[in-house]
């Protein structure tokens, strides 16, 4: 324990510090143009996330976490509601917070190092941002990658660029989307740990969505499932929209006990819940297996 | 010498990766101390990680190690590129002195040769050369300033598109040598009227592709640009320049053949030098040599100044792309 605090010191890279910020999501909602109207995205999303606090959002694919991630990071607009941040409105592309996007999304032109470069704060000092990007790069290990660029390394390790981008910012407020997904079982667990150490260090309100139940219970103080409402017996869901259909507030101090009897517990009522949405598939399957068996 | 100061070099190197992947592995077992998760850093699992995409991209595919194909051979290179120039040459020089063709359609080399002589000693061949490659260079760089900029409007601003696109697309479709009479009348046959033709025809190339490529910047590296911070001009050279660079060079190249296009036009039409002129005058005296050699200098010329755009295009990607 000692030893982890110890690394978190030595982790926190930033000298000037932004204080985390708490974000309100009021009666969101979000509907996208379609062909013949439109669609229901989102709808009636309240969520109140305390400064410093670590938010995951889990969901079947499709159900719009990273659509409320983006209205969060003000590169959205939500059709109903409104997100604020320190309780201000959210502006477009505001400057408050960092997003990690899903896609890796660097500069193919510039090196790894430029493309973190490309996050710090604008205020940043040269010399300063420089020591800053290597100590980043050395952080999601890659400070031997540093010159290169992003075509030239695998996806994994973009994405740990990107991260690193984020990071660079030392935002109020952090949404990360997937941030991990494109990472091997260890690598994963490595970047798990340094998001915790670099919270521990510099806290920012984070919101992360994730398919990893596992992750957002390690992670999290809180996890909010979104999804679709089933209406009665699994009937399709009366009003479209994706809700938050299950919130669950994870006990204990980080870092968590990967193996404990509660998080188990947890983790399996969260995996229900994300079942639920899968009704439509599990019938598909039981058609599925009537396909006649071919006899070659 | 050199290979054993290479191999040393490159064991370093190999030594030094080592080293920073065990560093990098220790620092990340450090955390990392819960029940069964220890075990699997510590397990002979711990440096995979890390060092296998490490392993994946240290080495880039352009400089795949010793064994380089023969077409990446630089002298191989120019060779290829001088095979069929050197066996056109060989052939025209075979069937001219075979007298299968008469001088008067098909000129020996060596007549082409004499005449260049000739016009050097009466001081015209390097009048003409200095003044047609004048005219291009000017109209061709007032041409792509002009499109760099309007395809910058067109493609970077909604409203300059709404405003000028229409009127462009339309004066586009007049076949430019159609404004030669006009120009002649409003400049007279002095150099602004040829000048403004080349330049019509060197604008609208890059004015197009420059204007397209700048509405298709990818739009999530756009986005990403804004989320941080980037905003106008920022935006511009970090995302939007780069993206387009390419695009450019190409645009340049274009533009360039054109204005050498534009230039024979106009020289053919009214001038008194120049290579379109030297065009024009031997054809009515029945000079092919003289008309072979401004074949010849055209191409040659043509493709000089189209390697000054390939110094352009290396400099320019080696500063944004
Ligand atoms: N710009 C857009 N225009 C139209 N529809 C959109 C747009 N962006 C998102 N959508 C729709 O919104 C829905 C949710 O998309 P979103 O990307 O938020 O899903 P997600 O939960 O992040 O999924 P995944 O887990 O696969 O990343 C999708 O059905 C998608 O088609
Ligand atoms: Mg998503």
């Amino acid at each position: 324990m000692a030893a982890a605090s110890a690394t978190a010191r030595e982790a926190s890279p930033i000298a000037h510090s932004a204080a985390a910020a708490p974000v309100s999501l009021r009666g969101i909602g979000r509907a996208f143009a379609s062909q013949g109207g439109s669609r229901q995205v989102l709808r009636d999303i309240d969520l109140e996330i305390a400064a410093g606090e670590i938010v995951a959002i889990l969901g079947p694919s499709g159900c719009g976490k990273s659509t409320l991630l983006r209205i969060a990071g003000g590169l959205d607009r939500p059709t109903q509601g409104e997100a604020l941040i320190d309780g201000e409105p959210v502006k477009p592309y505001d400057a408050r917070s960092a997003v990690g996007f899903q896609e890796p999304r660097l500069l193919p032109w510039r090196t790894l190092a430029s493309n973190v470069a490309l996050g710090l704060p604008k205020s940043t000092p040269r010399a300063a941002g420089r020591e800053q990007v290597a100590r980043l790069l050395d952080l999601v290990g890659l400070a031997d990658f540093a010159g290169h660029r992003p075509r030239e390394v695998s996806g994994g390790m973009a994405q740990r660029t990107s991260l690193a981008r984020a990071l660079a910012r030392n935002p109020a407020v952090l949404l990360l989307d997937e941030p991990f997904g494109a990472l091997d079982a260890l690598t994963r667990l490595k970047m798990q740990d340094l998001l915790l150490d670099v919270h521990a260090a510099e806290p920012a309100t984070i919101l992360l969505v994730t398919h990893d139940v596992d992750e957002a219970l390690q992670l999290a103080d809180r996890v909010i499932l979104l999804g679709h409402e089933a209406g009665a017996d699994g009937a399709p869901p009366a009003t479209q929209g994706a809700v938050v259909v299950q919130t669950v507030i994870v006990p204990g101090h980080r870092p968590r006990d990967r193996g404990s009897a509660e998080l188990a517990e947890l983790r399996g009522r969260l995996l229900d819940g994300l079942g639920i949405d899968r009704h439509g598939a599990a019938r598909g399957i039981e058609t599925g297996t009537t396909i006649p068996h071919y006899p070659y | 010498m050199t290979d054993a100061s290479r191999t040393t070099s490159t064991d370093e190197r190999a030594d030094a990766a080592a080293n920073a992947v065990t560093s990098a592995d220790r620092r990340f077992a450090s955390p990392v101390t819960d029940g069964g998760l220890a075990v699997a850093t510590a397990g002979p699992l711990g440096p995979s990680g890390v060092d296998r995409p490490a392993r994946e991209a240290s080495v880039p595919p352009a400089s795949s190690g010793g064994r380089r194909r023969l077409v990446d051979r630089r002298w191989f290179v120019i060779v290829g590129g001088a095979i069929i120039p050197v066996a056109l040459l060989l052939t025209w020089q075979l069937v001219s002195t075979s007298g299968l063709v008469p001088v008067s359609m098909l000129p020996s080399p060596e007549m082409v040769w004499l005449a260049a002589v000739d016009l050097a000693q009466r001081g015209l061949l390097g009048l003409y050369i200095a003044i047609s490659t004048q005219r291009v260079f000017i109209g061709f760089a007032i041409g792509a300033v002009f499109g760099l900029v309007v395809g910058a409007i067109v493609g970077l601003s909604k409203l300059g598109d709404i405003l000028l696109s229409p009127t462009l697309g339309a004066v586009r479709a007049v076949p430019s040598l159609a404004w030669i009479p006009l120009l002649i009348l409003w400049f007279g046959i002095a150099e602004d009227s040829k000048i403004i033709l080349i330049a019509i025809g060197a604008f609208f190339p890059v004015y197009t592709i420059v204007a397209a490529a700048l509405r298709h910047v990818d739009r999530q590296l756009l986005e990403a640009g804004r989320a941080y911070g980037l905003r106008g001009i920022r935006l511009f050279t970090a995302v939007q320049l780069p993206a387009v660079v390419p695009s450019v060079i190409s645009a340049l190249r274009l533009a360039l053949a054109q204005a050498w296009l534009f230039l024979v036009a106009a020289e053919l039409i009214a001038s008194s030098m120049g290579l379109g002129f030297l065009l024009l005058d031997s054809g009515q005296n029945g000079r092919i040599d003289r008309i072979f050699l401004a074949i010849i200098l055209l191409a040659v010329l043509g493709k000089l100044t189209d390697a000054l755009v390939g110094l352009f295009e290396r400099w320019a990607v080696r500063k944004w792309a």
